[in-house]
């Protein structure tokens, strides 16, 4: 039984690690889906986790917050398509600049306005998301096995956590059962046959990485807003880099992402559950190798155990009309 | 009174210093197919895209059904009736050919609606018009014939009432191109408008009503179809009188240069797409090979060239072996005096973002000619480029230009003069004239006998038949991955066309 309610709190907290995955990964899927290589997920999940707790903490409400850091994390992936749709600059280039830009300028600010060393105020419960008690959790906790499943793992999360995990089907549903979906993933692989189709490629591709924006907006107050309470710097931890390898690792497709992210997530609640704890046969591991775990398993995946991964064709080239 | 459906009025374009249209003129009349001819380079996609609204025109005015339109982009061109098949299809290869034609026409934001309405009118336009196409194949899978019929079937989808077409029978088989002639005229019949490019003059008497020709961005004469002949055409888009036919002696075979045993080559399904051939090429003489295309020729040429790998058999090049396992290093076989012309030039034979300097000697970058110590000598292969544009006569003559905006002729001779002026011994030409206007065509000939007469071994593979007869000195046909038959340059073109559709091979089994 202990066993079972270990692998539970496990379970559990491979949810909430995979969440930021996910939305990054779902962001990058928009952008990707249309053609543009974002390296600046992470940068942008850093600006929108500084700008939902700074709003939170100034204005005492969650809502806006979550409101702001979508919109800064918009902001920031405007950019990114200023440079590299309307000027057809490097996507690679453009999103290594929004990753410095984001790591020194909420760093800066940070400390501009509150003096806590680039930290923001602690935030107090009503300006973060809470979790959500579904119906009958407490009274069904004690019931065996679907018990704790459905008062731990079903139960109990923020709603930042559904918003993620619904944006799976729905992501699915948009890029394969809508024109919006079909005209973005035209123009990820044939910029050309949407142009002479009549559609703008450019104001295709800003509505893909709005997308991105919104949802990395998304990911980054999850993190400061509920995982954390406040920002701290640089707390995205390279999670934007992970949801990039996920990305690839899905083979570019919502419902692979979301496994790829709970994947990486479950190695991720791994390694924090078995830091100090000896295993059988080996020993005592070095915290260090289980927090490398992910990484390298990530290489290990996408260097020749998932097969060949094909990008969208036109991605990460900018369009110009020629033939 | 017959009406235009289309006027175009003193049209100007121009890319940098290039001026691709100058003061053009044109009036299309309503419910005829109307030809446009021209050299490479004239000015004709440009112009066409103009009308489509894939580019702005520098200045002019383009009437449609007799009103000024204003056309900037092609949702106008498309909302006006006007509809384009590209001269390189505009598909999106992994979708399915039924999203191909809604993209950018959906009737409703969810799919699955446009789709199911898209699917009952498709099933019209492919009975009306006899396209059929099966609407849920993915693009990739579909033979070119068929992706263009996705093509036209996209622009009739959208209500196109005037419908270009850029070069659509370059890439076809004969028995493709009938079918797509056949088409158009039904399209005519039914009223619709249809402007016709097309290098290849014969088509243009067979089909159209009228015929325009352009040369070097202007528009310099209108003819009824039924008053010109081919003569008269060729002679207006070049200035001057051109050899249809380029004359030639006898062929003076020498010694074998090029040995092929027992050939057999298999495609990447498995498929044996080269059955057991055997042929020798000799020392001053072209081989032509026959057939109509996706008979194995393809495969042929790339296993000989060592791009893909041989099941069996052996290939000698002056006795000596070639590496069939498809890791044959392409660089040897250069210095080997092995030339390759590929057929598919933009994804094998150039590097389209590259420098037109860069691509006339690419795959001879480590000769020493171009060589300053370990560093390319950038003025010598400059200079060596421009040698080329003047001989081979490419058009804009700028080195400095990306190729991808050289037009697709002169992207095929960029490719021809780099591998006929590195002076091989053995010369592999995959459709040397595809796209190519007449006056190119004629000089390309004449350099390929050229090469024969310095005792060159020359294999030329070609859909064209007329080519083929005019070059070769023995003629092979190749059906179902075999060679059916062989021939002198004297052969009949029905001779030839029973040999190429197999039905002397059915004789023999009967
Ligand atoms: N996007 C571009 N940028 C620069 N130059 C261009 C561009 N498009 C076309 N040109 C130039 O304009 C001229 C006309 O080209 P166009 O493609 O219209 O010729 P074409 O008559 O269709 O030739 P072809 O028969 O070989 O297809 C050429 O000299 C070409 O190099
Ligand atoms: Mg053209």
């Amino acid at each position: 039984m202990d066993l079972f309610n270990a692998f539970i709190q496990i379970l559990d907290s491979t949810i909430r690690l995979s969440v930021p995955l996910l939305l990054a990964c779902l962001a990058g899927l928009y952008s990707e889906r249309a053609g543009i290589f974002d390296i600046g997920l992470e940068g942008k999940m850093l600006v929108g986790a500084f700008a939902g707790a700074a709003a939170a903490s100034v204005f005492h409400s969650a809502l806006l917050g979550l409101g702001m850091a979508i919109l800064i994390s918009v902001a920031f992936a405007m950019i990114h398509g200023f440079a590299s749709i309307t000027h057809r600059g490097n996507q690679i280039v453009s999103g290594v600049a929004i990753n410095f830009i984001a790591a020194g300028s909420t760093i800066m600010l940070g400390q501009h306005w509150f003096q806590q060393g680039g930290r923001t105020p602690a935030l107090a419960p009503g300006e973060r998301f809470g979790a959500i008690t579904w119906p009958g959790a407490d009274a069904l906790r004690d019931v065996p096995i679907l018990g704790p499943i459905y008062a731990e793992l079903i139960s109990g999360h923020s709603i930042l956590v559904y918003i993620a995990f619904l944006m799976v089907p729905f992501t699915w549903w948009v890029l394969f059962r809508t024109r919006f979906g079909l005209r973005l993933r035209a123009v990820g692989e044939n910029p050309a046959a949407v142009d002479t189709a009549g559609i703008s490629v450019a104001w295709l591709r800003y509505r893909a990485l709005i997308c991105t924006g919104v949802l990395t907006g998304i990911a980054g107050a999850y993190l400061s807003m509920v995982q954390n309470g406040g920002f701290v710097k640089d707390m995205t931890a390279g999670k934007g880099y992970i949801a990039l390898a996920a990305l690839i690792f899905a083979k570019w497709k919502p419902v692979n992402a979301m496994f790829a992210c709970l994947l990486f997530g479950f190695l991720d609640a791994l390694s924090i559950r078995l830091q100090g704890t000896p295993l059988p046969v080996i020993g005592k591991v070095p915290v260090q190798f289980m927090q490398a775990l992910p990484y390298v398993l990530t290489v290990i995946l996408l260097a020749g155990f998932i097969g060949k991964a094909i990008p969208p064709r036109a991605g990460g080239v900018p369009y110009v009309k020629e033939r | 009174m017959a009406q235009a459906a289309i006027e175009l009025i003193g049209i100007n374009k121009s890319f940098g210093a290039v001026r691709a249209n100058r003061d053009i003129n044109l009036e299309i009349v309503r419910g005829t197919i109307h030809g446009i001819v021209g050299e490479n380079g004239a000015g004709k996609s440009t112009l066409m895209s103009i009308l489509y609204g894939f580019y702005q025109a520098d200045s002019g005015e383009i009437r449609v059904g007799g009103k000024p339109a204003s056309i900037k982009t092609p949702n106008d061109a498309i909302a006006l009736g006007i509809g384009m098949v590209h001269q390189h299809f505009m598909l999106v290869d992994n979708f399915t050919v039924l999203e191909n034609v809604i993209l950018g026409a959906e009737s409703d934001a969810l799919l699955t609606k446009s789709i199911a309405k898209a699917r009952s009118e498709l099933e019209r336009l492919e009975r009306e018009y006899g396209l059929e196409v099966d609407p849920d194949a993915i693009i990739e899978e579909l033979p070119v014939g068929l992706q263009q019929r996705v093509e036209i079937l996209k622009a009739l989808y959208r209500g196109a009432e005037i419908l270009i077409l850029d070069e659509p029978t370059g890439v076809l088989t004969p028995a493709e191109a009938d079918h797509l002639f056949r088409i158009l005229k039904q399209l005519k019949e039914q009223g619709k408008t249809v402007v016709l490019i097309t290098h290849k003059l014969r088509e243009i008497m067979a089909i159209t009503d009228t015929v325009s020709v352009m040369r070097q961005g202007t528009m310099v004469a209108t003819r009824e179809t039924r008053k010109t002949t081919v003569e008269e055409l060729a002679e207006l888009m070049v200035g001057r009188r051109v050899l249809l036919r380029v004359e030639k002696g006898e062929a003076e075979a020498g010694g074998v240069k090029l040995a092929v045993k027992n050939l057999t080559v298999k495609d990447s399904r498995g498929v044996t797409m080269v059955d057991d051939i055997s042929f020798d090429i000799r020392a001053g003489e072209i081989v032509g090979i026959a057939g109509v295309a996706g008979n194995g020729q393809s495969e042929l040429l790339e296993a000989i060239s060592g791009i893909r790998r041989a099941v069996s058999g052996s290939v000698m090049l002056d006795g000596k072996p070639i590496d069939l396992t498809g890791a044959a290093d392409p660089g040897e076989l250069r210095d080997r005096g092995l030339a390759h012309v590929p057929e598919d030039r933009h994804h094998v034979g150039l590097v389209l973002a590259f420098e037109e300097n860069e691509n006339s000697i690419l795959g001879y970058h480590d000769d020493p000619r171009y060589l300053k110590g370990p560093f390319l000598d950038i003025d010598a292969i400059r200079n060596d480029a421009r040698d080329k544009i003047t001989k081979y006569d490419i058009r804009p003559a700028d080195c400095r230009l990306k190729t991808a905006n050289f037009s697709g002729g002169n992207q095929q001779k960029i490719v021809l003069a780099r591998e006929m002026e590195q002076d091989p011994g053995v010369l592999i030409v995959g459709q040397p004239t595809r796209g190519v206007d007449v006056g190119a065509i004629e000089f390309i000939h004449k350099r390929l006998i050229a090469m024969r007469d310095q005792g060159k071994a020359v294999l030329v593979v070609s859909v064209e038949l007329d080519e083929i007869r005019s070059l070769s000195d023995r003629i092979l046909v190749m059906f179902a991955g075999r060679i059916v038959g062989e021939r002198g340059p004297e052969a009949t073109e029905g001779e030839l066309g029973l040999l190429m559709a197999g039905v002397e091979q059915r004789e023999a089994a009967e």
